[in-house]
């Protein structure tokens, strides 16, 4: 439990940082809270030749409401940096409500969310949040080329993978403007709680005028080698008013569309069952909250 | 004094950082070792080339088996030795075959643990695999010992009276198969050791010194002593604190070789702290066990007889139990019950997973749990109560002592004392257990179909049969616990110059409050306050004979041994006070502050007295027979049909351990088993694939209870039974909480969710297997539902923001 020899460099800017990782790209890695890092070092699962340590790159420790409304979490942001920020909760009520849910507080104080994405366990709840929120990612890497943006669905390639390329750095998250009266769900199941999820989701929607749900979206995480948006799911309820009857259809749907995997926590057939249970019923969590209250939270 | 909960003298220490664990001991020239371990479940050992390993940066010395061959002794049995049993004994490094993963191939020593490990990833070590055996239920596809094909190590048959005629006229026969899952114990500090020569010790003078053993110090002293030809005399073994035992710890394991060996080689010393990785795969596991048991019952619901078929996986090696575990179940499963016959059967069978030992209630968790499951089952196949049932069938106090007909460490089982029926009226008043008087069709399930918030779920009336997608049960559990087990204990009790009482023992301290117990039991015995009197144990050198901590024996056998030794000194004590103070002994009077007076108003101090030597006595304290401490744990579940998750509500636990010594300490004890019990009955489990592979090699896959997933506990001490088998009528308390509990949370599920016959039963409870439950318990058309949607979710598992 002791990890093999590495350089340790903790440079001061992003362009540091970036020039580190054009020098090293798969040699390096990224030191931010190392609540996953950590770990992987000690048992040996990495053994990076160079472990770049960001945490005094105060550029990337920002965080906050951006201009068009929408709130924007820098790479060095602890979880429970934003636990604790009721600006927070009030801006983005359902990632708010998933961060208790995220390991146990001594993790979530030194953990970062852009930690917890690059890292891309499927079971990671921020997995699902940024797909059902449909947020932006910013990657930067070095050589002047300008930052790239990319799309949470575009985000997780494989298990553990990511589009940021070795060479590259994620460099903060952008969540969009809550649209008003935007209803949301969250739910989860693990067997103790702090554990990875077997199944969860993250699932958001509003209501037209005729009463049909619209801009629906549900991320799901633990139920597949990435984090995934179950998109037959959100076409169930687009447009058709919400109710049990739906919900059940939806969960149905959930149920035919992810693939999870067989592992030692839980076979494929108990994880796709319990996607459709959690889908179901953050669905109609989502309903039964009124979507006008976590805006007077502010 | 004794029978108050003082606090425990040793925890100011600990609490202000100031204990010393085997991992603050750092000695001026100590190398680290790591062991290299076999990443094979089953594989002949070629060559193994350490040369890269050996010119790596930092390392002193890399030793395989060709380096200690002459040197390697199998480590023997500790408790119950068999001749039987000597070829399937682990040697300290793997000679000509790795049989699990995770057993010791090399160590390597260097200048730092890092060091140790980079150049442990350079020794090359040439496997050539082999077929892995991995279920003990199965014929296997591999022996591990050719001389053994079919991997039975032992065959152990208990029993009495004639189950043939028992269940020839049975009114009812009722089966059930039940298994236990793979745990084990996981005390919060990992194993580790600190050997340290004397200079010339390695030519064969001076000592060797080793940090970090405990439990059973004077024996592991013995067994080095014997592996390296030396005289005991030259091994001293010290107890430093020690982060819990559970029974795994402080055993003889090939480190207990290895690291002092590799300091003696090496003229230096050596540590080895044991990581998390490596502890789960290399500490002793345990509970491995599938029943096959059939309860005859006559027409009014007497038990008549019962059978058992039991196979308890061992692993790949006898440790130092042997076959201790499985012959404990085998020995205990009757339990509190009367019946005429009794037959069990038991395949100790080796597989390719890390060796077996004992775990807190060894062999009692286990056979406990399948008993009352058992007696649960034939309660609803007769329709009579389960509490009721009990009560027709528990031993009643007049037939005390009772004689089991079993035998357990080579010893008799003869229950000493206690109420049984008592003790289950009790739980059942006390936690409100609901009458469950059932038909056989086992209609009446009696769900409450209520969420946790009282309302029923989905918003639907909790009417008629409602879909309940949260579903209530009630379980029980009865036990006996054996507990202070001999053959002997000893204390040595003196005044040091200013008149402090100080006693030493072999005893060991895990953590349990060994010290604060026989400071009050000493302070009782001499007459002075608990606080000032110093309790030394965990040296070899303190005092020549020692059998340790294990078996819940510390109070019983170090508690009798203290206060005789002190009884003994009292006698002396006053003796010379009384030619002081020239009066008579029965005119003197020992106040709690260690003043002397007599009737005549003068007075001495214990200084005074101990100013001139001579004031030191030694007691071994010998029980031939055990002491039975008994009880009944009670759960109240509720089970989420949707996701499987069973949440315990509460736990009830009514126990009688004799004479109570210090009550807090027995409260932690149960509390502290309650929670191993209900990790052992609905989370934990050590998981091996089909080729041997380990899976369950961190916390994130073996999953132990944390503080939300132990519910409201109520225990009660019912008293009431001291033991006729020692003066101060003690009874061992350690094991008491955890031995009930997976029955009564398996009864509890069965409750909840329906029982059938065929229905296997499986600890632990997992989500998914209760889920399964649950829907083949919908599929065949119980009471009880598909889920209600949107109902609230609380507990660990499912879970929603508020």
């Amino acid at each position: 439990m002791k990890p093999a020899p590495f350089a340790y460099r903790d440079p001061d800017t992003v362009d540091e940082v970036l020039a580190l990782l054009a020098e090293h790209g798969d040699d390096a890695k990224l030191l931010a809270g190392g609540q996953s890092l950590g770990p992987m070092l000690n048992m040996r699962v990495v053994s990076p030749a160079v472990v770049v340590d960001l945490n005094r790159v105060k550029a990337l420790a920002g965080r906050g409401g951006s201009a068009s409304g929408g709130f924007v979490i820098g790479a060095l942001v602890r979880q429970a940096d934003l636990e604790d920020d009721p600006a927070f909760a009030a801006a983005q009520p359902l990632a708010a409500a998933a961060l208790p849910f995220i390991a146990h507080r001594p993790i979530r104080n030194r953990g970062t969310v852009a930690g917890s994405l690059v890292h891309a366990d499927p079971a990671a709840e921020w997995g699902g949040v940024v797909l059902a929120l449909d947020a932006r990612i910013e990657v930067r890497q070095a050589g002047g080329a300008s930052p790239r943006t990319v799309a949470a669905e575009d985000f997780f390639t494989g298990i553990l993978e990511t589009a940021v390329e070795p060479d590259e750095l994620l460099a903060e998250i952008r969540l969009p403007p809550w649209p008003e009266d935007a209803r949301w769900g969250f739910r989860e199941f693990a067997r103790r709680r702090g554990d990875f999820a077997l199944a969860g989701v993250a699932c958001r929607f509003e209501v037209d005028g005729a009463g049909g749900g619209r801009s629906v979206r549900i991320g799901l995480f633990g139920v597949g080698d990435t984090a995934v948006r179950a998109r037959r799911a959100e076409a169930v309820l687009e447009g058709e008013t919400p109710g049990p009857e739906v919900f059940a259809a939806a969960a149905a749907a959930v149920q035919d569309e992810v693939e999870p995997l067989d592992d030692g926590h839980a076979s494929a057939g108990y994880r796709r069952h319990l996607a459709g249970v959690l889908v179901e019923d953050a669905l109609a969590d989502a309903w039964a909250r009124n979507g006008g209250d976590e805006g007077e939270a502010a | 004094m004794i029978g108050r909960s003082v606090r425990r003298l040793e925890d100011p220490r600990r609490l202000r950082g100031e204990g010393v664990y085997v991992d603050d001991v750092h000695l001026s020239g100590m190398l680290h070792a790591t062991v290299v371990r076999s990443p094979h479940a089953h594989a002949r050992l070629r060559e193994i080339d350490a040369a890269a390993a050996r010119a790596a940066p930092g390392v002193a010395a890399v030793f395989t088996a060709g380096d200690l061959m002459d040197a390697l002794r199998p480590i023997p049995i500790r408790l119950v030795p068999d001749d039987r049993l000597l070829r399937y004994l682990q040697h300290p490094l793997a000679i000509d075959r790795v049989r699990y993963v995770g057993e010791p191939v090399a160590l390597v020593v260097a200048r730092s643990r890092a060091a140790a490990e980079d150049a442990a990833e350079r020794v090359e070590v040439g496997f050539e695999p082999l077929p892995a055996a991995t279920d003990a239920g199965s014929p296997p596809p591999a022996a591990l010992f050719d001389y053994t094909p079919d991997n039975v190590a032992s065959l152990i048959e208990e029993g009495f009276g004639d189950p043939d005629a028992a269940f020839a006229r049975a009114h009812r026969i009722v089966r059930l198969t039940f298994r236990t899952g793979r745990h084990t114990a996981v005390p919060m500090e990992t194993r580790g050791l600190v050997a340290a020569p004397d200079r010339g010790a390695a030519h064969g003078r001076g000592r060797l010194t080793i940090w970090g053993p405990t439990k059973v110090t004077h024996f592991n002293r013995g067994v080095l002593a014997a592996m390296l030809g030396w005289p005991e005399h030259r091994i001293r073994l010290v107890e430093p604190e020690v982060g819990g035992g559970f029974g795994a710890r402080g055993e003889f394991y090939p480190e207990d070789f290895l690291v002092p060996c590799a300091a003696l080689r090496l003229g230096r010393p050596v540590k080895w702290i044991e990581d998390r990785v490596e502890h789960l795969s290399a500490i002793n596991h345990s509970r491995e066990q599938c029943y096959e048991l059939a309860l005859a019952l006559d027409p009014d619901g007497r038990f008549l007889g019962l059978r058992a078929e039991m196979t308890n996986d061992m692993g790949a090696y006898l440790r130092t139990h042997g076959t201790v575990v499985p012959g404990l179940s085998a020995g205990m499963l009757p339990g509190p019950y009367e019946m005429e016959a009794y037959r069990c059967r038991v395949r100790c069978v080796l597989t390719n997973k890390t060796p077996t030992g004992t775990y807190r209630a060894p062999g009692r968790f286990e056979c406990n749990a399948a008993r009352e499951r058992l007696i649960d089952r034939a309660a609803r196949v007769t329709g009579i109560d389960p509490v009721e049932l009990r009560m027709r069938n528990l031993i009643r106090p007049e037939r005390m002592p009772f004689a089991r007909g079993t035998t357990i460490l080579g010893e008799e089982v003869e229950y000493d004392s206690g109420d049984y029926p008592h003790a289950l009226a009790e739980a059942a008043s006390l936690s409100g257990f609901p009458s469950r008087v059932r038909g056989e069709a086992g209609d009446g399930e009696a769900p409450d179909g209520k969420a946790p918030d009282g309302k029923a779920p989905g918003g639907k009336e909790a009417g008629g049969r409602p879909a309940a997608r949260y579903r209530s049960g009630w379980g029980l559990a009865c036990f006996v616990e054996k507990t202070g087990t001999g053959p002997f204990e000893g204390a040595r009790a003196c005044l040091d110059r200013s008149g402090a009482l100080v006693i030493a023992t072999g005893a060991a301290d895990l953590g349990q409050g060994l010290e604060t117990c026989l400071a009050q039991i000493a302070g009782d015995a001499l007459g002075v306050d608990h606080v000032g009197i110093i309790v030394r144990h965990g040296d070899t050198d303190l005092i020549p004979h020692g059998v340790g901590s294990f078996a819940s024996r510390g109070t019983v056998m170090a508690g009798n041994a203290v206060h005789a030794a002190v009884s003994q000194l009292r006698t002396r004590l006053l003796e010379r006070a009384a030619a002081r103070l020239e009066t008579e002994v029965s005119d003197l009077v020992i106040e709690a502050d260690g003043v002397v007076r007599g009737a005549g108003g003068g007075s001495c101090t214990l200084a005074d007295l101990a100013a001139e030597p001579g004031l030191e006595t030694v007691h071994y304290f010998r029980c031939e027979r055990m002491a039975y401490s008994h009880g009944v744990a009670v759960a109240r579940v509720r089970v989420d049909t949707a996701t499987g998750l069973v949440v315990p509500e509460r736990i009830w636990l009514l126990y009688d351990v004799g004479r109570v010594v210090n009550p807090g300490l027995v409260a932690g004890q149960i509390e502290g088993g309650i929670a191993q019990g209900l990790g052992g009955a609905l989370l934990e489990e050590l998981r091996y694939d089909d080729a041997g592979q380990f899976l369950s090699g961190s916390f994130m896959d073996y999953l132990l209870p944390g503080t939300t997933d132990v519910p409201s506990i109520v225990h009660r001490d019912l008293g009431g039974s001291p033991s006729p088998r020692n003066p101060l009528g003690v009874k061992g308390a350690g094991e008491v909480g955890i031995a009930g509990i997976g029955g009564a949370i398996a009864n509890a599920v069965a409750d909840a969710l329906g029982d059938a016959e065929g229905d296997s039963d499986r600890l632990p409870l997992t989500s998914e297997r209760v889920w399964a439950r649950a829907r083949a318990m919908e599929a065949a058309g119980s009471p009880g539902s598909p889920r209600a949607p949107g109902a609230p979710a609380a507990g660990a598992g499912a879970a929603a923001p508020a």
